[in-house]
């Protein structure tokens, strides 16, 4: 039998989270014993060719690419989890929320300090993605199956909850590793 | 603090009402009604006039809808926006004044001279769509009458004038000048009986209050405002408790959406009212009495002074009253500024206090500690109509009407799709057929028993009687024939609760706005199965830990909708098959920054697997 | 001497004082019973309804309810822990919570109950209002995005401060923090010495300069769930009580 397969990807995020997962340190040998990483920024498979149980998604959406690959993850995964403040909350990216869209794009991109656009042009290239109106959390987009906050959740939550899904046990985590920041 | 205008015109006005902290709605009413606004400045002179803190004032000031710290224009326009006037064409008339004015709403003229407000229900719903020019009442709405009293007040800003025709009865009295109309359907043995000016309280005088109050008991009078508390024993409580002085308060504070009976009654049988109130004081102990008179009823206030003045002059108010020595009482009217929450008598008291409407902690009761910190009654106007009755007749004319249990006449206000609307008195007990029938509504496809606050009910429930033993209410029938969609319904009746919540608790204030997000998302054809029990259980929260009847009572659109009209919510929703979020629309996210970068989102080119 | 009356809570026997609230009671014989807007010394006004309790089977927040002869309270039910949760979701929703930079992390009882209601996210939609953040105080930061509208710090500074710096404007949804100015904190006479400047459960109302004197993670409540205190306080003094607290917080599957 085939091992379970494990993706991850980072929407609106900053790759804390990411980072967190690779803080299991040693203990990604164990893992890798009985999962295998498919779709991943760490093994930069681009799509899925393959299902898999279980997708770890960081970030929240904040434009158009963030919504199809989270649709994606959804598609393509059985049990999906939030993992940071950024994919159960929006977290900083989600600061724009309270800022008009244009007006981000310009202070962005036209009136920054450090910025040089004499041209004043906000880039419309077809490459980049469009801004949604508001940074969203993952499970306002697509169902998901359970969250980790924290900023970023601990590599010992990250493993508690990884390892109680791959065993199918229930998620019970103790209260040092449910933090949200 | 003479020295400029605004705190000129707040002194004035100020030293009208006396320095007293509890004359603050009178004294913000009038600096609205003078500058149109209680700006900063007027604030700031009201809180030194009144030696309380500026924050206190200008959390009262936005407590209220009629009041506002920003300017408004000379002629604020308050278009009713309930659910039956909008059934009756709110959209329609809201579109004729905004094009008519060139704003839209919430905004007012660059001349300064118009506003266009939205409001709660004015009580007008048996003539709607209805507005509020100023304090005049403007009935039966179209967009073409828009249009032409857009004209007129442009040549004339009176709004008085726009009245060319007098509604029934005191409505054409000089003091009222109203177009509304009473549409008084059937009067019934009770309230709107023949009355006898004066006999009922000199009836009362000439017993002890004990047995005023054993009078009332023996009549089984129970609250008609709704919650159907037994009048007497309410009484009773009030009297046994320990202070003085006393304090009787009629609640005319008319908000439920749907009910106008009050307002009917006030126009034609204030005599009645006052006789109750006066007896309740009597009964009670106290020596003043409160009418608190919402602001949408302002128009009727200058009638209603009238009243008093001709009781006192009849020897039915003041001192020794009918003879009875030591039995010394008056009346005075409270203006309300627009706010349903204070039809809840604690945070009625809070209004006429000069705070915040919000409900206080109970205990304790009003009963124990109420206005003023002394022991207050507040009934229902149409509560005091039959005490006086009760008082006129006796308990036992009174209990040949209604059941065992619900005793007397109960007045209904029947508005929605049906051929009679208007106010109705009729014997407790009688079943929803029967008023169906009564009211010329033989399609009805669903009846709201009881206001936004109420139940809905439909065909299975038709021969449910209105009675305290099963559909308690405080006599709001709305009537919605089988063209009208359930969620549509709902969700202006959440529209009001969110406006009108008071905010001081969580359920409430935030639960409320969230009920609506989920009932607009199945509106919209983005509801899935999971939406429904997620309103049920998010209405169930509300309605259990919410801190007052509004809270409490808020949930009941969603709860008993879905409760008995299940199916209609059942076509509405649908799972995706991908999982991903109904709610979340793609194509409306991106819309600003398709317009910002003049393209179309890429997503639209791409085939889902 | 005060009469004393007995009732029980989750079917404990407890006695009170008569006039005593369920929530004084409980929590002087070591039972918790979670709160937001109530704090001790303050008129409790049952604003936030975490403290939801049934009182012979009605719901009725504990702040505010006094006891009475042999009434029987349910605290710790399966059903006011998910009304509890739900009422600390509608909280995180309402207001713009961004745990991760605000100086309160760790200290802050709305994070906390919600760790300790085992929230791993809220299930309504996030409503992001628009509020404001003054900084005009020398001394002092208010944060509007993180308030919860509790009510702690306007009777604070009114009841035990004789200031009113603070007080609500608005209603319903719109209702908002006010200050006792036109505009600015800066411009009322709050001072860093007022008891109103601790009375905050949240992050809205912050000392400047202080924020990480104790560093995350090694706050108050990284270390232990809210009312931990009350519950082991008690253990220690009352006969059979319960130890509570480090109690494994459930996550919950959403």
């Amino acid at each position: 039998m085939s091992k379970p397969r494990l993706a991850t990807c980072s929407l609106a995020g900053c790759f804390g989270c990411h980072m967190s997962i690779l803080d299991i340190d040693e203990r990604m040998l164990e893992l890798a014993e009985v999962i295998q990483f498919h779709k991943s920024p760490i093994t930069d498979i681009k799509t899925f060719t393959e299902r898999c149980r279980i997708g770890l998604v960081e970030g929240g959406c904040a434009n158009e690419e963030n919504v199809e690959v989270l649709r994606a993850f959804r598609r393509n995964c059985d049990i999906l989890v939030s993992v940071g403040d950024c994919a159960t909350m929006g977290g900083i990216p989600a600061l724009r929320n309270f800022v008009e869209i244009e007006e981000c794009l310009r202070e962005a991109y036209v009136d920054g300090p450090s910025t040089h656009n004499p041209d004043g042009v906000i880039p419309r290239d077809i490459e980049l993605p469009l801004l949604l109106d508001k940074v969203r959390p993952a499970h306002e987009v697509v169902h998901m199956d359970y969250s980790l906050p924290g900023c970023p959740p601990s590599a010992d939550t990250i493993w508690a909850a990884v390892t109680a899904l791959l065993s199918e046990s229930p998620v019970n985590l103790p209260y040092p590793l449910v933090k949200y920041d | 603090m003479g020295e400029n205008p605004v705190g000129r015109v707040v002194e004035e006005i100020a030293r009208e009402h006396g320095r007293e902290r509890w004359r603050l709605m009178d004294i913000a009413r009038g600096v609205q009604q003078r500058l149109g606004c209680v700006n900063s400045r007027a604030v700031d002179a009201i809180a030194s006039w009144l030696g309380v803190s500026r924050v206190e004032v200008e959390g009262f000031v936005t407590f209220y809808s009629f009041l506002s710290t920003e300017p408004k224009g000379r002629v604020v326009i308050r278009l009713c926006d309930d659910v039956i006037d909008r059934m009756a064409g709110y959209e329609e008339v809201r579109r004729g004044f905004e094009t008519a004015l060139g704003i839209s709403l919430g905004q007012t003229t660059p001349d300064g001279v118009f506003t266009l407000e939205r409001t709660a229900c004015l009580g007008m719903c048996d003539q709607g769509p209805a507005a509020l020019v100023n304090d005049v009442v403007v009935t039966n709405l179209s967009s073409d009458k828009a249009r032409s009293i857009v004209r007129a007040l442009r040549e004339n800003p009176r709004p008085e004038r726009l009245v060319q025709r007098f509604g029934s009865g005191n409505n054409a009295h000089p003091l009222v000048r109203s177009m509304v109309e009473n549409n008084l359907r059937k009067a019934g043995p009770i309230v709107f009986s023949e009355q006898a000016r004066g006999e009922a309280i000199r009836k009362a005088v000439a017993i002890r209050p004990a047995e005023v109050i054993r009078a009332v008991k023996t009549a089984r009078l129970r609250g008609r405002g709704g919650a159907g508390f037994p009048t007497g024993m309410k009484w009773e409580f009030a009297r046994g408790a320990e202070g003085s002085p006393k304090y009787v308060i009629c609640n005319a504070d008319e908000g439920e959406p749907g009910t106008f009976k009050d307002r009917v009654l006030l126009t034609e049988m204030p005599d009645r009212v006052f006789a109750g109130l006066t007896i309740a004081g009597y009964a009670v102990g106290a020596s003043e009495g409160i009418l608190y008179l919402r602001a949408e009823y302002a128009y009727l206030r200058r009638f209603l002074e009238h009243i008093l003045d001709r009781r006192r002059a009849d020897g039915l108010l003041g001192k020794d009253i009918c003879g009875r020595a030591g039995f010394n009482f008056d009346i005075r009217i409270q203006m309300g500024a627009g706010a349903y929450v204070c039809g809840e008598e604690t945070a009625l008291i809070n209004s006429c206090e000069g705070r915040r409407g919000e409900p206080r902690t109970r205990p304790p009761f009003p009963a124990q500690r109420g206005y003023l910190d002394c022991p207050t009654v507040v009934n229902n106007v149409e509560t005091l109509a039959c005490v006086t009755r009760i008082l006129e007749a006796g308990p036992a004319t009174f209990c040949e009407h209604g059941t065992p249990q619900s005793s007397g006449t109960k007045l209904l206000s029947i508005s929605g799709d049906c051929g009679l609307p208007g106010v109705y008195e009729v014997g407790m007990g009688i079943s929803v057929r029967g008023v169906l029938e009564m009211c010329g509504a033989d399609e009805a496809m669903a009846v709201q028993v009881g206001g936004a606050s109420g139940r809905m009910v439909g065909p299975a429930s038709y021969n449910r009687t209105i009675d305290f033993d099963d559909l308690s209410t405080g006599g709001a029938i709305m009537v919605f024939g089988p063209d009208r969609s359930i969620p549509e319904i709902v969700s202006a009746f959440m529209d009001f609760f969110v406006d009108e919540s008071c905010g001081v608790c969580t359920p409430c204030r935030v639960g409320t706005r969230l009920l609506k997000e989920r009932i607009d998302r199945i509106r919209a054809g983005r509801g899935e199965p999971g939406d429904i029990e997620e309103l049920v259980q998010l209405g169930e929260t509300i309605k259990q830990t919410s801190r007052c009847g509004l809270g409490q009572s808020a949930a009941n659109p969603v709860l008993f909708t879905i409760k008995g009209f299940r199916h209609v919510y059942d076509e509405m929703v649908s799972h995706d098959p991908h999982g991903y979020q109904r709610s979340f629309d793609l194509n409306e996210s991106v819309r600003e920054a398709e317009r910002i970068a003049g393209r179309r989102s890429i997503h639209h080119r791409e085939v889902r697997t | 001497m005060s009469e004393t009356v007995s009732f029980t809570i989750d079917g404990k026997r407890l006695t009170a004082r008569a006039g005593q609230t369920i929530l004084a009671a409980a929590e002087a014989s070591g039972v918790y019973i979670p709160r937001l807007c109530h704090k001790d010394g303050l008129n409790p006004v049952g604003g936030c309804r975490v403290c939801t309790v049934r009182v012979n089977g009605r719901p009725a927040s504990a702040c505010t309810q006094p006891v009475s002869a042999g009434i029987v309270v349910d605290n710790d039910t399966d059903e006011l822990r998910s009304w509890r949760r739900q009422i600390v979701e509608m909280l995180f929703v309402e207001g713009n919570h961004f745990c991760m930079f605000c100086e309160k992390s760790g200290n802050c009882e709305l994070q906390a109950l919600a760790y300790r209601l085992g929230i791993t996210a809220p299930r309504y939609p996030y409503l992001w209002p628009k509020r404001d953040v003054d900084a005009s105080h020398p001394d002092i930061i208010l944060d509007r995005n993180r308030c919860i509208l509790c009510g702690r710090c306007e009777r604070t500074s009114r009841d035990l401060d004789g200031k009113s710096v603070f007080g609500f404007i608005e209603r319903g949804i719109h209702k908002t923090l006010a200050v006792n100015a036109e505009a600015r904190l800066g411009d009322t006479g709050l001072d860093l010495t007022d008891q109103a400047v601790n009375a905050c459960p949240v992050g809205a109302i912050l000392k400047k300069r202080t924020a990480y004197r104790t560093p995350v993670g090694q706050r108050q409540f990284d270390r232990e769930p809210i009312g931990t205190g009350v519950e082991t306080r008690a253990s220690l003094t009352v006969r059979g009580g319960e130890p509570g607290g480090g109690k494994p917080v459930q996550g919950e599957a959403r």
